[in-house]
């Protein structure tokens, strides 16, 4: 609780999409951040099918060089609405794929939950950022999406991959390129040994 | 022998899994109001408090709660003088969950073949659906959408007798704390002990059932469920793994007994979003 290096971020930072190596270096991990801007949307089947396309040398659907992936599959969305409830999934399941995508140019992922040692080596190597988004409150997050399409693999549904224009989106930062890490930090911090 | 008509328990399904989708129900909220004036980190409190607003607003709009509207899990208790007309009773089921998927515009997630195709069915089913024959003559129905961010946190360990209480605790602890942030806490845990290996899988998952702050009717039990409870919630994951003092709002246990031989526990966590509905027809 005394922890002088921990500070209550109060205070968001407002960030626009896509990241810039500059806005990377100045985000710290626990920092709460809002982004505006433009994310694509990619959850287990569609990384499956970008890193088969990236063995095998073919081009990704959408140019993914200092991008930001949400691990998000949407809700439908009512007549009248954008898109569904639009919260993000548990991101380990893509832990497999990450690095090398980060490894073609991907800068941010949003999502929720630790990742594994190797996504945490390629976040610094690569100098990315991995932020997580509160889960379960979908309803709430469609509402900060005002733009969404589909952009490829139409034929896997809520698992397609979209493009998203989002304004004032809240996520928080779990990894910076520093090796901050929010969930062993904040654990750490309230755990209670007996 | 009462009549029941197929289509009365479609129109049923239909309902309580779009009412299941739309709103907490409100001892989860209570909770979650309680957790946010206990938490003492600022980040977990401004959590708890989005999921607040998150539930309100999906109420209020009519719209799910979370994109992850979960597997169709329903439970029945169908009494023995009850006579189904109008079609078999799985089918009637499902027809419920194909029309509440759709018209309530909620994400259809199950998928063929598992482990090679993984092509969306299109319509959320099959519902997994567990029969109980009961005394009487009534149809209760209880739905479960259940999301598959914190089902697959689940555990079986088939702890044998020497473990004792204290190897129980130790073994749930362990699971919850290796879920860490993954099951979107805080969440409820559901833990069977005894039984064979399916049954306290089963035991886990119904106990998510119970309502928040009831207990096990067994004082021995509610005693070991207090105690799981608060070393639990001394891990420290907090509201989102973000780190607090609240990540678990209720462990729930359900006891058999088992073989000499055997020890059986499950846990099976729900997300914060705990999502259930029942009705008697």
């Amino acid at each position: 609780m005394n922890n002088p290096e921990y500070k209550p971020n109060n205070l968001p930072k407002i960030v626009k999409l896509p990241l810039t190596a500059k806005v990377i270096a100045g985000l710290r991990t626990g920092d709460s951040v809002r982004l505006s801007g433009v994310m694509y949307t990619a959850r287990d089947a569609a990384h499956k099918r970008m890193v088969e396309a990236l063995e095998k040398g073919l081009p990704l659907p959408f140019e993914v060089k200092g991008q930001t992936i949400y691990y998000m599959g949407p809700a439908p969305a009512k007549p009248g609405r954008i898109i569904g409830s639009a919260g993000p999934t548990t991101s380990y399941r893509m832990d497999i794929y990450a690095p090398r995508l980060m490894e073609a140019g991907l800068k941010g992922m949003i999502g929720k939950g630790q990742r594994s040692q190797p996504v945490l080596d390629a976040i610094k190597m690569n100098k990315a950022v991995y932020f997580a988004a509160i889960g379960g409150i979908g309803a709430l997050m469609s509402k900060r999406i005002i733009k969404a399409e589909v952009i490829a693999y139409a034929d896997l549904g809520t698992e397609a991959i979209r493009k998203l224009e989002v304004e004032d989106f809240p996520v928080t930062v779990i990894n910076d390129i520093y090796g901050g890490d929010l969930y062993q930090r904040g654990k750490a911090r309230y755990k209670i040994i007996a | 022998m009462r009549e029941i008509d197929a289509a009365e328990i479609t129109k049923t399904v239909t309902r309580l899994f779009i009412e299941a989708n739309y709103h907490l129900t409100d001892d989860v909220l209570e909770a979650l109001q309680r957790a946010q004036d206990t938490e003492e980190s600022p980040v977990g409190k401004e959590v708890l408090g989005q999921l607040i607003r998150n539930a309100d607003i999906a109420a209020k709009e009519q719209i799910a709660l979370c994109q992850d509207c979960g597997a169709a899990i329903v439970f029945l208790e169908l009494g023995q003088e009850v006579h189904i007309t109008g079609g078999d009773l799985n089918t009637a089921i499902n027809a419920g969950v194909r029309e509440a998927y759709e018209t309530g515009f909620l994400r259809k997630s199950m998928v063929f073949q598992p482990f090679s195709g993984r092509v969306n069915t299109q319509d959320n089913t099959p519902a997994i659906i567990y029969t109980d024959i009961v005394p009487g003559d009534k149809l209760k129905i209880i739905v479960a959408p259940k999301g598959g961010g914190a089902e697959n946190m689940s555990r079986l360990i088939m702890l044998t007798p020497s473990a004792g209480r204290q190897g129980i605790i130790d073994r749930v602890v362990k699971a919850i704390d290796e879920a860490g942030s993954n099951p979107c806490p805080p969440i409820i845990v559901g833990v069977g002990i005894g039984g064979t290996a399916e049954k306290t899988m089963l035991m886990a998952k119904k106990a998510l059932l119970r309502k928040i702050g009831l207990h096990n009717a067994d004082p021995e039990v509610t005693e070991l469920e207090n105690e799981l409870l608060r070393r639990i919630n001394e891990l420290g994951i907090g509201p989102m793994g973000y780190g607090g003092r609240i990540t678990a709002l209720a462990v729930n246990i359900e006891v058999f007994p088992a073989h000499i031989a055997s020890m059986p526990v499950a846990v099976n966590i729900n997300c914060h979003s705990s999502r259930h509905k029942e009705a008697i027809i």
